[in-house]
């Protein structure tokens, strides 16, 4: 007897999958395939002068010192992100896994911060920071440490960074708490019983069993903070000091949403996504080996 | 069901006429009293007559609007009014058939329309090379000193005479900062203030072709001697605390407000805000300058937006438009407006209405903003007009970081802004000659 029920037409995988079709392809691939045309071409703001320039946006962009600089600013600030939010949202799933008491209310609390808006967070951040009202920085000031984001690059760079990674750390937490959960108890009791302490069990069992999951997280961190992170910075940094924080996706939003440059906007944007779709190949060739699933 | 007949219902009604009234709509950026502002002027212009109805629509700040006009004109439904601040005037002008210029609004509905009538150096901000002036002076103000007066008593510095050059800056600075004062001085737009208005104060050219106000092949100048003087003066008092620099765009105004810093180059605009939050005494002076050069003190240069008419809506709409500006066009409604905001009043006639009403005198320092604008301007001080002048200020914001954090030399940083800024200039130049 066959305990699996088979569906044997032929349409209805397609007609399954034709909702979420229908919607890469109107969200994504449309947008992508009207990014690649206008990256090739040059206009005035409104669009009434449409010109074919080739390579030239391109050229332009690796003529640009800053550009290339850009560069070496968003590699050290999505390492931070994802390092940072995957290394302190694993230690809190850790911790909520083995509360006994309110653990709802727990990770209710951490999984809150996900709701924020990138701007909001960014500006909440921006006032507890802020040099003559922000609480932070009055207690840093009384330490003895001169809080400046205005013209210490380091600062600045701290406070994207910390605002980043508190919005994105209840994602990864999620993710985490349900990882940490899925490990068979078995497992763990059998180590137990061995004389394996906490932390023995963490490093030997629980963290390889945890890998696919880190795994993941490591590419949807890195994705996130190559694009989803230019609202933090508006809000905080807009860039400066000088452009220390000033990464690729604030450069496209600025240019594009601001500065109404489309075809220079739209070049930055092709360039980013070939990054992040090189990154992505490269993470799944390579770190994904050492993966146990 | 019910829900169903409900959204028949609200569909129906909006798609309705709106009883031969026709609409004019109106994008602007002006949020807190200022959006008050704007709602109140639609409300008295739309109660003074029935033909037409002025609809403002907050559209988000100046380039958030702006980019909102863009995405509508692609899409052809852009509003009939648009307010652009005048940072974006060189993309405006630059745009062909985007706009319709307000001089040709205003004839073609048969009202007389007299460019002098304007402040100078209002008018001529929006003058297009040919004479035609393109769009609507509606809310200018300049660069202004802002000074704290209950610090000076406490620091010992006389208050009958504000200083008036930058030598009598840095020596105030100085006696505050003896006396312990955190944030001696600051300022707030530093593109604006310290490098486009401070070239105009001073007769001195940020870029030729008269600023680029005469053709788009202009290029920066802004590493002039006299330019480098100014910054490496500034990034002096940066090292030495004198100078506080407290962020980009407007940031610097609260920290004067609330006491924090003692002197301040601001917006002439900040009146209001200053006289609802300050807890002290303070005055209005006019902006420093450099005794020794020559031909200085000339004009300030504005800032604030006008407001640009839209191509392709239809001849009645226009009507609408130019009895809207022929409105906003009495000296009455303009003293009024200046007295509420205290943006300029743009022309000759509401000024002398405003000094008639005795204003100036029981409100000390609004005219200083006034003096410094109404005066015969130069080839080099008529006003800025550079394309993608977005990116250019962004320019200047990052550079002069760089001087105040002490890391990069004011000669390095002004010939950065000249290389870069040049860049986005042959960049504006190109997308914008052909078509």
């Amino acid at each position: 007897m066959q305990k699996q029920t088979v569906f044997n037409a032929k349409w209805l995988p397609w007609a399954l999958i034709a909702p979420q079709a229908c919607v890469i392809l109107v969200f994504f691939f449309w947008p992508a395939a009207q990014a690649l045309v206008q990256s090739f071409q040059q206009s005035d703001a409104f669009g009434t002068s449409v010109e074919w320039v080739g390579l030239d946006n391109f050229k332009a962009l690796w003529a640009d010192e800053s550009y290339l600089a850009s560069f070496r600013t968003t590699a050290i600030f999505s390492a931070l992100v994802a390092g940072i939010g995957i290394g302190v949202s694993l230690m809190l799933a850790f911790f909520a896994d083995r509360v006994r008491h309110g653990a709802w209310a727990y990770r209710t609390l951490l999984v809150m911060p996900y709701a924020v808006a990138p701007a909001v967070a960014g500006v909440l951040w921006l006032f507890l920071f802020s040099p003559s009202v922000g609480l932070v920085a009055y207690v840093l000031a009384r330490v003895g440490l001169e809080w400046n984001a205005l013209l210490n690059s380091h600062h600045a760079m701290a406070l994207i960074v910390i605002t980043a990674v508190w919005k994105q750390v209840s994602y990864n937490f999620l993710f985490f708490l349900a990882g940490f959960q899925s490990i068979p108890k078995s497992l763990i009791e059998a180590a137990a019983i061995d004389g394996a302490g906490v932390w023995r069990r963490f490093w030997t069992i629980q963290l390889p069993l945890l890998t696919p999951t880190t795994f993941f997280l490591l590419v949807v961190n890195t994705v996130y903070a190559f694009f989803d992170t230019f609202g933090i910075v508006d809000a905080t940094t807009k860039g400066g000091p000088g452009k220390d924080t000033a990464i690729l996706v604030y450069k496209l939003y600025f240019d594009g949403f601001k500065a109404l440059d489309l075809g220079g906007s739209a070049a930055q944007s092709v360039v980013l996504m070939t990054i992040v779709v090189v990154l992505t190949v490269v993470q799944f060739r390579y770190i994904e080996r050492k993966v146990h699933y | 069901m019910k829900l169903k007949i409900a959204s028949l219902v609200m569909a129906s009604a909006l798609s309705l006429p709106a009883l031969a009234q026709t609409e004019i709509q109106w994008w602007h950026s002006m949020s807190g009293a200022l959006g008050e502002w704007v709602g109140d002027i639609a409300n008295d212009f739309n109660g003074k007559q029935k033909d037409y109805k002025v609809v403002p629509v907050f559209k988000g700040n100046y380039d958030e609007s702006m980019a909102a006009a863009v995405a509508a004109f692609r899409a052809g439904n852009a509003p009939h009014v648009l307010q652009v601040f005048e940072v974006g005037t060189a993309t405006m002008m630059a745009s062909k058939g985007v706009v319709v210029p307000v001089e040709k609004v205003m004839r073609d509905a048969g009202y007389k329309f007299d460019p002098s009538a304007y402040v100078p150096a209002v008018a001529g901000y929006y003058t297009a090379p040919n004479g035609q002036m393109m769009s609507f002076p509606f809310n200018s103000s300049t660069t202004v000193f802002w000074v704290n007066l209950d610090a000076f008593k406490a620091a010992g510095i006389a208050t009958d005479k504000l200083p008036q050059t930058w030598p009598e800056v840095a020596l105030a600075a100085a006696k505050l900062k003896a006396n312990g004062h955190k944030c001696p001085f600051t300022t707030a737009w530093q593109g604006w203030t310290q490098l486009e208005s401070f070239s105009t104060w001073h007769n001195t050219e940020l870029a030729t072709k008269g600023n680029g106000m005469k053709g788009m092949d202009a290029r920066l100048v802004v590493n002039s001697p006299l330019h480098v003087r100014h910054i490496e003066n500034l990034g002096n008092m940066a090292q030495q605390g004198l100078f506080v620099y407290k962020g980009r765009a407007s940031s610097a105004g609260t920290p004067f407000e609330s006491g924090e810093c003692a002197m301040s180059v601001n917006s002439s605009a900040a009146y209001a805000g200053v006289k609802k939050n300050a807890k002290f005494q303070f005055a209005v002076g006019t902006l420093p300058y450099y005794p020794d050069v020559t031909g200085a003190p000339q004009n300030t240069v504005i800032g604030g937006a006008s407001l640009w008419v839209m191509s392709g809506k239809k001849a009645n709409e226009y009507k609408g438009v130019a009895a809207f500006f022929d409105y906003l066009s009495d000296p009455k409604i303009q003293a009024a407006n200046h007295k509420r905001t205290g943006y300029l009043p743009v022309t000759m006639a509401s000024f002398k209405l405003t000094e008639e009403s005795g204003f100036y005198k029981q409100n000390p320092g609004t005219d200083v903003s006034v003096n410094q604008m109404i005066r015969k301007t130069t080839d080099k001080s008529r006003g800025i007009r550079l394309g993608n002048y977005v990116q250019i200020r962004n320019i200047e914001d990052e550079e002069l970081e760089q001087v105040w954090a002490g890391k990069k030399s004011a000669k390095d940083a002004l010939d950065s802004i000249v290389k870069r800024g040049n860049e986005q200039l042959e960049k504006f130049e190109k997308a914008n000659k052909k078509g």
